[in-house]
């Protein structure tokens, strides 16, 4: 298993520069690795083709033994019932979790942006302070801040309202979003901001004709996991949101499992799968800038 | 950088002034954000943790009851949480990189069809965590379950999995294994990084495929697998989602997880004081485990020598 790569047993040295692949034929070898690769990758996809399984059965079958994975009759109204099932209200959760998840985006776009140009092109005293001050709250665990702001919002009245999930991101943007930021800024030439400049430009000028423009892959990447982690957050909605009619799409989720989710599997699949589908759209379309955003600031989200 | 003519030394003291008055405008509201959602509420925990404070009553400094509390009152549970963590962290940390490093090797092959398998290891790092734990709870349902079914199939005794006091936590442990996507992203980038002609040269010296992994691989990698143990460690102290869906701490506490314990302790007893507390002692240890690792790391983690 940790064999290397480019390690067959006998093969002999090949010039370096080259890279030949032998047109057509897969050894013993390879072969192996691709029974390996599709094993894997069986297991890895499995809970979610069982998701999608389950989605489409019919109650009766959900929970027949021994389970099968392609249903008999694939019943698609199974989406619609769990849509507009009652003592839910999915088509509210969803438009809440909508508006959350945009105002958000906006919100750390904007003041990252802002503050990554800040670090990155502006030269003033203070600088490296506030940098570093802005990194090293990463490691700081949320829990720490937490009930003290919990405390404060309850005080000022913001419990089971959106904005202790909005507001925080417009003031913050996220450590690892300006230090994205920062770093592609850093790599635009400085002779492109020097004309503007010389031109009149302003600072605000510059950043929206010239830097943001040509950061769009960087924007992009900050913009889906702002997407991902609002998206699927969980532990904040719990916290600050109460009452029915202000849930997200993971509260409501998590009220119909306490409701109904021991006994109606497949309308509890067809609304898992359905929370699921606007994250495959989004990686799908642009897995590029998810990969380019965990090789460049190398974290688990 | 000489000074030549006053005009000159006006001319930079006010782009100076300018680029400090703009520099901050441009960080304000980040800065903002950390004085107002960082700075002062640490302040405030700190505070708070000395006291008794249900929420709805004003608070009682209380000292360091909090503290002597979580490590000398059981039915707290603090101790026995935070055992819960550690465990699972020092299982579920080593097993997930080994196996990240594994599953980014494969992926490193030079093969076609290889971007199709990148995608599908990655792919339930992309379903969102709730929908995860509830499938995996639909999965290793004792009756129903698929994974009890397809051992029965096989001949094999059917598992307890998540209902069983014993092998609730080994069972989250073992499904952390599915979201080693990113872990495995960065891996594949830190191979990508390693020069094919350290191989080569090895290999001319007769070098065999265990010890290119041993002396040329690890070495090379051991700044990423040490960046990844580190975010491991954070992301371990924040496990919540699916003790609390899943379990809910059980069965009789066995994956009742720090985290988990802080939460219901801040907002189902409202003890905020004890909570803050916790969260200290979280941040503490998160600290001292970060130390320890730094200090490890000096003797074991590679670094190439910038010419």
């Amino acid at each position: 298993m940790t064999s290397l790569p480019q390690t067959s047993a006998a093969a002999p040295p090949v010039p370096s520069t080259a890279k030949k692949k032998r047109a057509g034929r897969l050894s013993g070898r390879d072969i192996a690795l691709y029974a390996i690769l599709i094993g894997v990758s069986a297991i890895f996809l499995l809970p979610l083709i069982w998701m999608i399984s389950t989605s489409l059965k019919t109650n009766a079958e959900a929970y027949t033994w021994p389970p099968v994975l392609i249903p008999s009759t694939l019943r698609f109204e199974n989406y619609a019932e769990a849509w507009n099932y009652q003592n839910t209200d999915f088509p509210r959760w969803t438009l809440n979790t909508i508006f959350i998840t945009v105002t958000v985006m906006v919100g750390v776009l904007l003041s990252s942006t802002l503050c990554a140009y800040g670090f990155a092109r502006i030269r003033f005293p203070g600088r490296n302070f506030w940098f570093i001050f802005t990194i090293a709250t990463i490691m700081l665990p949320p829990q720490v801040t937490l009930i003290p702001l919990y405390i404060a919002f309850f005080r000022i009245g913001w419990l089971d309202t959106f904005n202790p999930l909005i507001i925080p991101a417009w003031f913050g943007g996220g450590a690892l979003n300006i230090f994205l930021l920062r770093q592609f800024f850093m790599g635009i030439p400085s002779e492109l901001e020097d004309a503007a400049y010389i031109d009149g430009a302003s600072r605000l000028q510059i950043l929206f004709r010239i830097f943001i423009p040509l950061s769009v892959p960087a924007l992009l990447t900050v913009t889906i996991f702002t997407f991902q982690g609002v998206w699927n957050d969980f532990y904040g909605p719990l916290i600050y949101l109460r009452s029915f009619d202000k849930f997200t799409l993971a509260l409501g989720i998590n009220q119909f499992n306490g409701l109904y989710g021991q006994t109606q599997m497949q309308y509890m699949m067809a609304i898992a799968f359905l929370m699921t589908i606007p994250m495959i759209v989004v990686f799908f379309v642009a897995q590029r800038y998810f990969i380019q955003g965990i090789t460049l600031t190398g974290l688990n989200r | 950088m000489a000074v030549s003519t006053v005009g000159k030394r006006n001319r930079r003291s006010r782009t100076f002034w300018r680029d400090t008055i703009e520099g901050y405008l441009f960080i304000l509201p980040v800065v903002l954000g950390l004085l107002i959602w960082t700075l002062m509420p640490m302040v405030a925990s700190f505070i708070i943790s000395f006291t008794e404070y249900p929420l709805l009553k004003s608070p009682q400094w209380v000292g360091l009851q909090n503290y002597v509390d979580m490590f000398s009152r059981p039915t707290l549970r603090v101790m026995h949480s935070l055992g819960v963590t550690l465990i699972y962290g020092a299982v579920a940390l080593p097993l997930s990189l080994a196996t990240a490093l594994g599953a980014a090797m494969l992926l490193n092959q030079k093969l076609p069809f290889m971007r199709v398998f990148r995608t599908t290891f990655y792919m339930p790092t992309i379903v969102p965590a709730l929908a995860t734990a509830f499938v995996w709870g639909w999965m290793l349902n004792p009756i129903y379950g698929l994974v009890n079914a397809t051992l029965k199939a096989l001949g094999l005794p059917p598992g307890t999995w998540l209902t069983d006091a014993s092998t609730a936590l080994p069972t989250l442990i073992v499904l952390s294994l599915w979201t080693i996507g990113p872990t495995t992203v960065v891996f594949l980038a830190g191979l990508q990084t390693i020069p094919e002609s350290l191989y080569e040269a090895a290999k001319i010296d007769g070098a065999n495929g265990r010890q290119l992994f041993w002396n040329i691989t690890l070495p090379q990698l051991s700044p990423t697998i040490f960046f990844n143990l580190i975010t491991g460690l954070i992301a371990t102290f924040q496990y919540f989602l699916p003790a609390f869906v899943l379990t809910q701490g059980g069965p009789f506490f066995s994956t009742f997880f720090y985290n988990l314990n802080l939460y219901e302790k801040a907002f189902k007893w409202t003890q905020m004081g004890l909570a803050s507390a916790m969260a200290w002692l979280m941040f503490a240890i998160i600290l001292a485990l970060t130390l320890i690792l730094f200090r490890g790391s000096d003797a074991l983690v590679y670094y190439e020598v910038k010419k």
